[in-house]
C-alpha cells in the first residue's frame, strides 16, 4: 500500500525542517503557507542558534545548556524533551552548516560562537545579526530540491482553515482557503502538522511578523486541540517603537558587549549590571523587561522622562560590529534615522514571543490523534520563560523529531473508506462558515477591533499582571467578540480579498486571546516571564504545573497537569549570583 | 496650529485582467509612520480623499524589518520595501504602484514566483547526502564568509529585476538574484562540486550573456549586495568553462 501524503501547514523553519525528514524518507508532503515560504517569521530571528559544543574550551556541554534552559524556564518545562533537544544542538549546527549557512568564523575557519542570556557560556551559533533569515534560506533551499525532485508539492499563498477529523475523532486533513481565488478545498494526509508559529498578532504591536495572527492554532483549539501555558509571553526587553510594529533589537547585541542604562542624578546607570552583578546585561529576557519597567515606571528614570533606556554599543570597534551585529545596527540605523556605533540606541521592552503553544506529547502529536505541532505553535521545551537563541533550536529540534514520527503514524493509521465524506463534510462547513462571513454588513470595522485588541492585551497581559485588570480584559475581550458579529464587510469581490480572510482570523485570534488573558488570571504566583505583584513567588506547590486549556462554547476549560521534572530538582531562581549547581 | 496630514495616490487594479484606475487617500500626520502604517491607517477606515467608501488596499507584507522582502513597491517611483520608506523622508503626495515586471495579482500585490523558479534553474543549494549528524561542515576561511554572507542575505524581494532593463515579460533573463545565488553556491566548498551544473543553467537561454551592464541592480539593491561582482564572477566562471569543455570535448 503506498504512503499516502501528509502535510505541513508552516513554511518557517519547523515546518521546513518537518518537510526535509518527511521527503527524505521518500513520503510525499504538501507544504501550505500563506506566504511564499522564503518569507515567514523565522526571518526575523537575529541572533542565533545554540549548541553546546564547547569550542572556546570553557566546559560548555549539552548538560549544562539543558540546566541553562530549564533553570531559565522556572522549571515549568517538561524535562526529557528539554534534554533530548540540548543533546542534539551540535549535531543540529553541523547538519546547518554543512547545508551551507554562512555562519561567522573564526580565524581557523571553525564555526564561532558567541554569549547570549542565562548563560556563561559562548554557546551561540551565528551568521551576523540575520541568522533566522540564513537558516530559513537553507531550509528553504533544502525543500526546493526534493520540489524539483517531486517529492514536496507547495501550496503557498493558502491559508489553513480547519482539520478534517473522521468518526473517530482522528485527524485526516485539511481544508484550506486559496489566498487568490478564495476557494476552499479540502485535502487528505495521512498526519498533520501544525508549524504555524505564534501569536503576535493577538498583542497588535509585537517584534511580530504580519502572518503571526496564531489563527491556525485558535481554530485547532476551537476543533478540540489543547493550548497549554498561554499564559506564558515573552516581551523582549530591547526592542524600538514604531507606528506600525516593535522592531527587535537582538540580545546578541548584548552577547557582543553591548550595555543597558539610564541617567540617574545625571550619570549613566547600567541597572542590569548593578542589580544583577553575576549576569549584568546577560540576565535572561523576562528579568531585563522587568528591570526597565522599574526604572522607567516605578523610579521615573526614562530617558527624557519617556518611556524608553539606552542600549548602548558605541565603545565596541565599528569594524567588529559591522562583523557580527551588522543586519541589526542596519535595522536601528533605516528606522531611527541614527547610527548606534556613534551614539546610544533607545529602546524599550516589546512582546516577541509564546512560550506556551499547542499541547503536544514527546512525540509532538497533539491530543487529536494524527495532529501534531512543532515550533513556536507549541508549548514544549521554554517553560515559562525561553533563552535566546534557544528558539531557532526548538523549532528545528521538534521538526527533525515529528517528521519521523508523523511518517511512523500514518502507517499504522492508513484512511478507511470514510474518510472522503469527511473531508468534503468540513470543506462544507468552511464554505457555509464564508458564505456567512461575506454576508457581514455590521458598522464595525475588522481592523479596528483588531487594534483594540492589541492595546488591552499589551497593557494588561504582558510584564505586569493584576487579576482586577485581567477580569477587565476577559471582559473587553467578550464584548469584542460580541463586537466581532456586527462587522462590515468592506470588500465584497471573490478576488485576493484580504479583508475577508482577516475576519475570521479574528475570531480565531479572539478565541485565543482568552486563553491567555485566563490563564494567566488563573495563575496565582509568579513565574518567568509571567508576574504578579500581588503574587510575587514562585509556587511550585501549587503551580507547578502546566495549563492545559480546552475549548468550549463557554469559553476554556482549565484543567492542569504536573510538570516532568524528574532529571532536575526544582530550586530557587536568581540571576545577581551564580547559579548553583544542579 | 495646522493640522498637518499625509497624502497618498495608489495605483489600483482590482485582478489580473482588469484596468488600473488611482485612488487618493489622506490620514492625519503623525511621526514616525512609514508607507505601511499609513496603509493601515488607510484600511481602518477605507475611504478615499474626496469621501467616497472602498475597499481597503491590497499589499503584501510581512516582517516590516527589510528581511522578509514581502513589501517591495514603487514608492513615488522608486522599487524599494514599503516598510522602510519613512513618510517624513518622501515627497507628498505618496504615490504607489505595484512593481511592474511581474504579473499584478491585485492593487500593490504582485506574483514574483518567476523569481522563484529561477532558484530551481541555478540549483541553488548544497546537495548533501541527508540530514543525519555526518559531523562539521567544512572549514571556510572568514573573507570567504564575509562575501558570502553578503550574498546569502538575498531576499528575493525582486528590486534587482524591476530596474534591469533586460528582465521583462518577453526576455527569459534569469536576473541578477539567481545569478548571485549561483555565485554564493559555487563559492562553497560542497557546493562547488556542483559548480558545473549550475554554470551550465546560466550558460543557456536567459542566463548571462542576457545582462546587458546596465548595473542598476546593484544600485537598487536594499541589502546592497555586489551584484555586479556577483556577475562579473560568472561570466569569468563560464568563460573558463566553455574553454574547458571546447578543450575536453
Amino acid at each position: 500500500m503506498p504512503d499516502e501524503r501528509l502535510i505541513v501547514v508552516g513554511g518557517g523553519l519547523a515546518g521546513l525542517m518537518t518537510t526535509i525528514k518527511i521527503a527524505e524518507l521518500g513520503v510525499p508532503a504538501d507544504l501550505f503557507s500563506v506566504v511564499p515560504v522564503k518569507r515567514s517569521h523565522s526571518v526575523c530571528a537575529q541572533g542565533g542558534i545554540n549548541a553546546a559544543v564547547n569550542w572556546k574550551g570553557e566546559g560548555d556541554t549539552p548538560q549544562e545548556h539543558f540546566d541553562d534552559t530549564i533553570y531559565g524556564g522556572d522549571f515549568l518545562a517538561n524535562q526529557p524533551p528539554v534534554q533530548a533537544m540540548c543533546e542534539a544542538g551540535p549535531g543540529i549546527v553541523f547538519l546547518l552548516d554543512r547545508m551551507g549557512v554562512m555562519f561567522n568564523r573564526t580565524q581557523e575557519g571553525l564555526l564561532d560562537f558567541r554569549r547570549f542570556g542565562g548563560t556563561k557560556h559562548h554557546r551561540t551559533a551565528f551568521a551576523g545579526a540575520t541568522t533566522g533569515q540564513q537558516l530559513l534560506y537553507a531550509l528553504d533551499e533544502q525543500v526546493r530540491r526534493f520540489e524539483a525532485a517531486g517529492l514536496v508539492r507547495k501550496f503557498e499563498t493558502w491559508e489553513f482553515l480547519s482539520i478534517v477529523k473522521d468518526g473517530q475523532g482522528h485527524c485526516r486533513g485539511i481544508t484550506a482557503l486559496n489566498q487568490r481565488s478564495m476557494e476552499i478545498h479540502a485535502f487528505p494526509a495521512g498526519a498533520v502538522m501544525l508549524a504555524t508559529g505564534g501569536p503576535g498578532m493577538v498583542f497588535g504591536k509585537s517584534t511580530n511578523s504580519m502572518v503571526n495572527t496564531g489563527t491556525a492554532a485558535g481554530a485547532a483549539y476551537q476543533q478540540g486541540a489543547y493550548y497549554a501555558n498561554g499564559e506564558f509571553i515573552q516581551v523582549h526587553p530591547t526592542a524600538i517603537p514604531g507606528e506600525d510594529k516593535l522592531r527587535l533589537i537582538s540580545e546578541s547585541v548584548r552577547g557582543e558587549g553591548g550595555r543597558v542604562w539610564t541617567y540617574r542624578n545625571g550619570k549613566p546607570w547600567y541597572f542590569l549590571e548593578d542589580m544583577y552583578p553575576a549576569y549584568g546585561n546577560l540576565v535572561p529576557r523576562d528579568i531585563a523587561t522587568r528591570a526597565i519597567f522599574k526604572v522607567v515606571f516605578e523610579m521615573g528614570l526614562g530617558v527624557n522622562g519617556e518611556p524608553m533606556v539606552f542600549l548602548d554599543v558605541t565603545h565596541i570597534d565599528a569594524k567588529l560590529l559591522d562583523r557580527k551585529l551588522g543586519g541589526v545596527l542596519e535595522i536601528y540605523e533605516k528606522f531611527m534615522g541614527a547610527d548606534p556605533r556613534k551614539v546610544p540606541m533607545k529602546i524599550f521592552p516589546g512582546m516577541h514571543y509564546s512560550m506556551g503553544g499547542l499541547w503536544v506529547d514527546y512525540d509532538h502529536m497533539t491530543n487529536i490523534p494524527g495532529l501534531f505541532a512543532a515550533g513556536e505553535v507549541d508549548y514544549q521545551y521554554h517553560g515559562a520563560n525561553r533563552l535566546g537563541a534557544n528558539s531557532l533550536l526548538s523549532c528545528l529540534y521538534s521538526g527533525q523529531l515529528a517528521g519521523p514520527t508523523m511518517v511512523h503514524y500514518a502507517r499504522g493509521h492508513t484512511a478507511d473508506g470514510a474518510t472522503a465524506a469527511a473531508l468534503e463534510h468540513e470543506r462544507q462547513r468552511q464554505e457555509d462558515a464564508f458564505a456567512k462571513l461575506r454576508k457581514m454588513d455590521g458598522k464595525e470595522n475588522v481592523y479596528v477591533l483588531a487594534k483594540e485588541l492589541g492595546e488591552w492585551m499589551t497593557a494588561n497581559v504582558t510584564v505586569i499582571r493584576d487579576n482586577d485588570k485581567l477580569r477587565a480584559t476577559d471582559n473587553k475581550l467578550r464584548e469584542l467578540k460580541e463586537r466581532w458579529s456586527n462587522v462590515g464587510l468592506h470588500d465584497r469581490t471573490a478576488w485576493a480579498n484580504q479583508e475577508l480572510s482577516f475576519i475570521k482570523q479574528m475570531w480565531n485570534m479572539l478565541e485565543l486571546a482568552r486563553v491567555i488573558a485566563l490563564g494567566a488570571l488563573r495563575r496565582d504566583e509568579s513565574r518567568g516571564a509571567h508576574y504578579k505583584p500581588a503574587f510575587p513567588e514562585r509556587n511550585d506547590a501549587k503551580w507547578l504545573k502546566t495549563t492545559k486549556a480546552q475549548w468550549s462554547s463557554d469559553g476554556p476549560e482549565l484543567s492542569y497537569e504536573d510538570v516532568d521534572t524528574s532529571l532536575i530538582k526544582p530550586r530557587p531562581r536568581k540571576y545577581d549570583v551564580d547559579k548553583t549547581a544542579a | 496650529m495646522e493640522t498637518r496630514s499625509i497624502r497618498l495616490r495608489v495605483k489600483r487594479q482590482d485582478s489580473p485582467q482588469g484596468t488600473p484606475y488611482w485612488h487618493e487617500f489622506e490620514v492625519p500626520y503623525k511621526p514616525q509612520h512609514n508607507v505601511i502604517s499609513v496603509l493601515m491607517e488607510v484600511r481602518r477606515n477605507p475611504m478615499t480623499r474626496d469621501g467616497t467608501p472602498t475597499t481597503p488596499v491590497v499589499w503584501e507584507a510581512s516582517c516590516l524589518e527589510e528581511v522578509c522582502g514581502s513589501c517591495t513597491m514603487l514608492v513615488n517611483g522608486h522599487v524599494r520595501q514599503a516598510c522602510t520608506a519613512l513618510v517624513d523622508k518622501l515627497e507628498q503626495p505618496i504615490v504607489l504602484e505595484p512593481m511592474t515586471k511581474f504579473p499584478v495579482i491585485r492593487d500593490l500585490m504582485v506574483d514574483r514566483s518567476r523569481m522563484f523558479e529561477a532558484l530551481k534553474r541555478v540549483r541553488a543549494w548544497i546537495p548533501i547526502d541527508g540530514t543525519y549528524n555526518l559531523g562539521p561542515g567544512p572549514r571556510v576561511a572568514p573573507e570567504t564568509q564575509e562575501f558570502g554572507y553578503a550574498l546569502s542575505r538575498c531576499m528575493t524581494c525582486g528590486c534587482c529585476v524591476e530596474a534591469c532593463p533586460q528582465y521583462n515579460d518577453h526576455s527569459n533573463f534569469i536576473g541578477a538574484a539567481a545569478i548571485g545565488q549561483a555565485v554564493l553556491f559555487n563559492l562553497h566548498p560542497t557546493g562547488a562540486m556542483n559548480k558545473g551544473e549550475r554554470l551550465d543553467a546560466l550558460m543557456g537561454d536567459g542566463g548571462i550573456a542576457d545582462c546587458g551592464n546596465a548595473q542598476n541592480c546593484v544600485q537598487v539593491c536594499p541589502k546592497e549586495i555586489p551584484l555586479t561582482t556577483a556577475i562579473g564572477e560568472i561570466g569569468r566562471q563560464t568563460t573558463i568553462k566553455a574553454l574547458k569543455d571546447l578543450l575536453w570535448r
